[in-house]
């Protein structure tokens, strides 16, 4: 399943998840964006899943995604206006309700 | 400032070359003209990049779709390289790269990250606090102007496409490239004439 | 947690040692701009064994990545960049039978 289910301007929610406390794991999810919501800037692509890539296990494709966040509300501090803008994989995220 | 390596490393570089290339799986010469490779890339490259797309509409129009094909039209050769991105950056809008997990950086067309890209103080405040780390480069932009800090986590390596300085009517491809360091390409300086 | 005070976030395990986006302890660390210096002939040999392992198929950057986050926080912060690469190459070419432990002992 590589088709992107997010389009642009979707607003989503990055899971939080913190896989780092199970064990053994490699993410490119940065612990500052878990659980924050963002808007999908656009599809990137689809990437092998780094998570397997890092173990050498099969590694499915799975879409990426440029998602912008509001920088200031990350941090509670800041100027209004600017933002962050990642990669990540659809897996992490959610529709924001 | 740049860590020199320590003894021991040095040491167990040296034990781990030497049993690969008992293996023969690496060489000394592959080594050496692997070196000579990576040398090779330079942040000319990428400021030849923006210097043609601010005197070529169809190559900015390339750049924009498509990174990668735009720095293979200057004869960078881009197989095996992640796909390259392009961040334009507009009146209004500052782009601003860094890697808070590690230190992705654009490598075919800027080389080697410079040891401040890697460090922890970089990585740590841009994302959080842009206009004080721009502020170290002496770097301060318009009240109005938006930072978009981009954190490169994936696939991707990104490049900032700055805005053409004013003072630069009629320049040629050439002297353009020569205002775009190094640091204008990822965002920490803007292009000056 | 009853005694939380209101709008307390609830707990987040904290981020592993090479996550460290917006992470306070460096809010005042400089970050030196004029650090110019090419990598070394050590980091550039490293640097040149992780191209030359990943295109015999020897190793992938995740797994570069994954030995490098596999460092313990201490260390991590005291040694080099080029360093944490070693440390991560060997222990992969090590895990993966490339290279013998013993090789690499002193």
């Amino acid at each position: 399943m590589t088709e992107p289910r997010f389009e642009p301007g979707a607003r989503i929610r990055v899971k939080a998840d913190f896989p780092e406390t199970r064990g053994p794991c490699h993410i490119r999810t940065p612990h500052y964006l878990r659980g924050r919501e963002g808007a999908v800037e656009r599809p990137l692509g689809a990437f092998p899943n780094p998570e397997d890539l890092a173990f050498a296990r099969p590694a499915a494709r799975i879409p990426l995604y440029h998602v912008r966040f509001d920088q200031p509300s990350l941090w509670n501090e800041g100027q209004a206006g600017d933002t962050v803008l990642v990669e990540l994989y659809e897996h992490w995220l959610e529709p924001a309700a | 400032m740049a860590h020199a390596a320590s003894p021991d490393s040095i040491a167990l570089l040296e034990r781990f070359t030497a049993a690969l290339a008992a293996r023969g799986i690496v060489t000394e010469d592959q080594i050496a003209a692997q070196i000579a490779r990576t040398d090779r890339a330079d942040p000319r490259i990428g400021a030849a990049m923006v210097a043609r797309a601010w005197t070529d509409p169809d190559y900015l129009a390339l750049m924009r779709r498509d990174g990668s094909a735009a720095a293979e039209a200057m004869g960078v050769s881009m197989a095996g390289a992640p796909p390259l991105g392009v961040l334009e950056d507009r009146p209004g809008l500052h782009h601003l790269v860094v890697c808070t997990l590690c230190s992705c950086y654009p490598r075919a067309v800027l080389g080697y990250p410079p040891h401040w890209y890697k460090s922890a103080a970089y990585r740590a405040r841009a994302v959080r606090d842009p206009r004080g780390v721009l502020a170290e480069w002496g770097t301060t932009l318009p009240e109005a102007t938006q930072i978009r800090v981009v954190d490169s986590t994936a696939d991707y390596r990104w490049m900032v496409l700055p805005e053409r300085p004013a003072g630069t009517e009629g320049w040629d491809a050439d002297r353009l490239a020569s205002l775009v360091t190094r640091d204008a390409l990822v965002g920490t300086r803007l292009p000056r004439p | 947690m009853t005694d939380d005070p209101p709008g307390a976030t609830p707990d987040i395990p904290p981020a592993a040692t090479h996550d460290i986006g917006g992470l306070p302890r460096f809010r005042c660390t400089p970050v030196e701009p004029d650090d110019e210096a090419p990598p070394d002939d050590f980091g550039k040999r490293v640097d040149a064994l992780r191209q030359l392992l990943a295109q015999r198929g020897l190793m992938t950057v995740d797994e570069l990545r994954r030995g490098v986050e596999a460092i313990p926080e201490a260390e991590y912060h005291a040694i080099g960049y080029y360093e944490r690469w070693l440390r991560s190459i060997t222990g992969l070419m090590a895990e993966k039978g490339v290279v013998l432990p013993e090789e690499l002992r002193p």
